[in-house]
């Protein structure tokens, strides 16, 4: 037992210890770095300081995460209103052709992020395929400016994360017991309210984990608004980005990083929170 | 759920139909213009291949593609072994502590640019120069994640007592892991290697945080993200296809040997 536990440490020594170097000590070093102060030339002055945090809430960068919030809860929302439904008729479509449909709702999310988001440049840009098709339908004068709007960053963000809402939202709708649904229609219910008292509350942990991915994965993105907000919407990422690249301002870029942290697990647990309630309330409904 | 009316029916399949188009007529669009013999959207003017001819003599591409191989190469390697090792490690182990599974969760999600900043400055506090080394050892941080993921998937169903017959039967600890435990779990071990090596030519932002200033280290992403800022090229249209490729079959082929995990 001891010896078994013993070789399983011994298993595990040489990836922990990777992953404390280059993982822990170098968010640990983050941690540290925002409490000091930057240096007159852009370095860093080793003294105790407080001023990086208090100034995220300064109007500037305090409005720049109520950008991000809003960009991101946008994209959030849509990608989970059309993510439900799609895997809701993924789910809904016969047994044996769900693997397939899933497959391939799921596999543009494995192709290069990057290239993903050029594809809506090709399609956004002045002389792009949108343009061609309103020119065609005979839509005469200036081209419409899509691309470098906040439209185009909800856009890039929905594409790139809606496979994902499909796979969370799929899992817990395929195991869905139709005969809950049959009950509460033959108990009087109407299709809306079965859907919203019995189909949406057992499926509702799928949606919270795909809105919790989306939301942490576009609040902290730093691609989609470089390319498709061409730089005129600053989200959380490239404001971090510029800290460290351009500004120079390391211990702020570091205060930045730990908000977004903050965020991110905050949501995290919240999330952890109404799964095991929702488990719960399943158990109950199924159980009696 | 097969006693739906036709019409509901038909607008699940219209819904789906709308979203699958949705998801792949841009890129559908992009593989089109690759060919487009013109290069420009704006009209076809036939069917050709000479844009995959002139990302051949383009030398900036040419070594990126170099520079990727070698770290999505490297990058797995280590990754493959210290990923397997830890998940034999977790699942052998009687008791998982939650600040061990929170460690090994954490590269999965911690935000690709903090993890990059977070790189940057440990390196350059080190005053370690950065190149292609920088970026292979970062790389591994989340590959491994993902290789014990997988791997640790398919332990939850190994069935251990083959392992403790081979050890009964007096094989040493090495030999039953040789000839017994690694080729059962192998497929998972080669599709956990398989999603890394994706991960690793595909990923971006930790890349150029970790790379340093020259060029001999830019990576294809690196260049194509620098090429996008540019504009739209046909050139572009033909490497994101070839990359698109890459990417995928490495996937499917991935998602073949290891059925039931799918992997993001």
């Amino acid at each position: 037992m001891n010896a078994s536990n013993a070789r399983s440490t011994a298993l595990m020594a040489p990836a922990l210890a990777w992953l404390t170097a280059l993982m822990v000590i170098p968010c640990g070093l983050i941690l540290a770095l925002g409490f000091f102060r930057r240096g007159i030339y852009g370095g860093i002055e080793y003294s105790f300081t407080l001023e990086n945090f208090a100034l995220l809430l300064d109007p500037l960068y305090a409005g720049i995460f109520l950008t991000s919030a809003r960009i991101a809860g946008t994209a959030t929302l849509i990608a989970v209103v059309i993510g439900y439904a799609a895997a809701y008729a993924i789910a809904a479509a016969p047994r044996h052709r769900q693997p397939l449909l899933l497959f391939l709702a799921v596999l543009p999310f494995w192709s290069n992020y990057l290239i993903r988001t050029y594809a809506w440049i090709v399609l956004l840009n002045r002389e792009g395929l949108i343009t061609q098709f309103l020119r065609m339908m005979g839509y005469e004068g200036e081209p419409p400016s899509l691309l470098y709007t906040e439209g185009a960053v909800i856009v890039g963000l929905v594409y790139n994360y809606l496979p994902f809402v499909i796979l969370a939202c799929y899992a817990p709708l395929s195991r869905l017991n139709p005969e809950l649904a049959e009950a509460s229609r033959d108990l009087g219910a109407s299709a809306f309210t079965t859907f919203r008292r019995v189909i949406l509350p057992m499926t509702l942990h799928g949606i919270a984990a795909g809105a919790v991915f989306v939301f942490v994965l576009s609040i902290g993105n730093f691609i989609t608004p470089a390319l498709l907000g061409g730089g005129r919407f600053q989200m959380i990422g490239n404001l971090i980005y510029a800290q460290f690249l351009t500004a120079n301002d390391w211990p702020f870029g570091a205060a930045l990083s730990m908000a977004l942290i903050a965020i991110m697990l905050g949501l995290l647990t919240l999330q952890a929170m109404a799964a095991e309630k929702g488990a719960g309330e399943r158990r109950e409904v199924l159980d009696g | 759920m097969a006693e739906r009316p036709l019409a509901t029916r038909r607008s699940l399949a219209a819904l789906l139909a709308a979203v699958f188009a949705f998801l792949y007529i841009p890129i559908g669009v992009l593989v089109a213009l690759s060919f487009n013999e013109g290069g420009l959207p704006t009209a076809w003017t036939g069917f050709s291949v000479k844009w995959y001819g002139a990302l051949l003599s383009n030398g900036d591409i040419l070594s990126a593609a170099g520079n990727t191989l070698i770290v999505g190469a490297v990058s797995t390697l280590i990754a493959t072994v210290l990923g397997t090792l830890l998940a034999l490690g977790i699942e052998t182990r009687r008791r998982k502590g939650r600040a061990l599974e929170a460690l090994v969760f954490a590269p999965m999600i911690i935000p690709d640019i903090v993890l990059a900043i977070a790189l940057l400055s440990f390196f350059s506090l080190l005053k370690l120069p950065m190149g292609l080394h920088t970026i292979i050892v970062s790389h591994v941080v989340f590959n491994l994640a993902f290789v014990s993921a997988v791997v640790r998937a398919r332990l939850k169903t190994f069935d251990w007592s083959v392992a403790e017959a081979s050890l009964d039967l007096g094989a040493s600890a090495f030999t039953t892991f040789r000839r017994v435990t690694l080729p059962l779990i192998l497929p998972a071990v080669v599709a956990g290697a398989l999603l890394a090596f994706t991960l690793s030519i595909d990923e971006f932002i930790i890349a150029f945080f970790t790379a340093g200033a020259g060029r001999s280290s830019v990576t294809l992403p690196m260049q194509i993200f620098a090429m996008i800022r540019f504009g739209v090229t046909p050139e572009i249209n033909a490497l994101a296809t070839l990359v698109m490729i890459v990417s995928v079959t490495a996937l499917t082929l991935s998602q073949r040997l290891n059925k039931g995990v799918i992997a993001p």
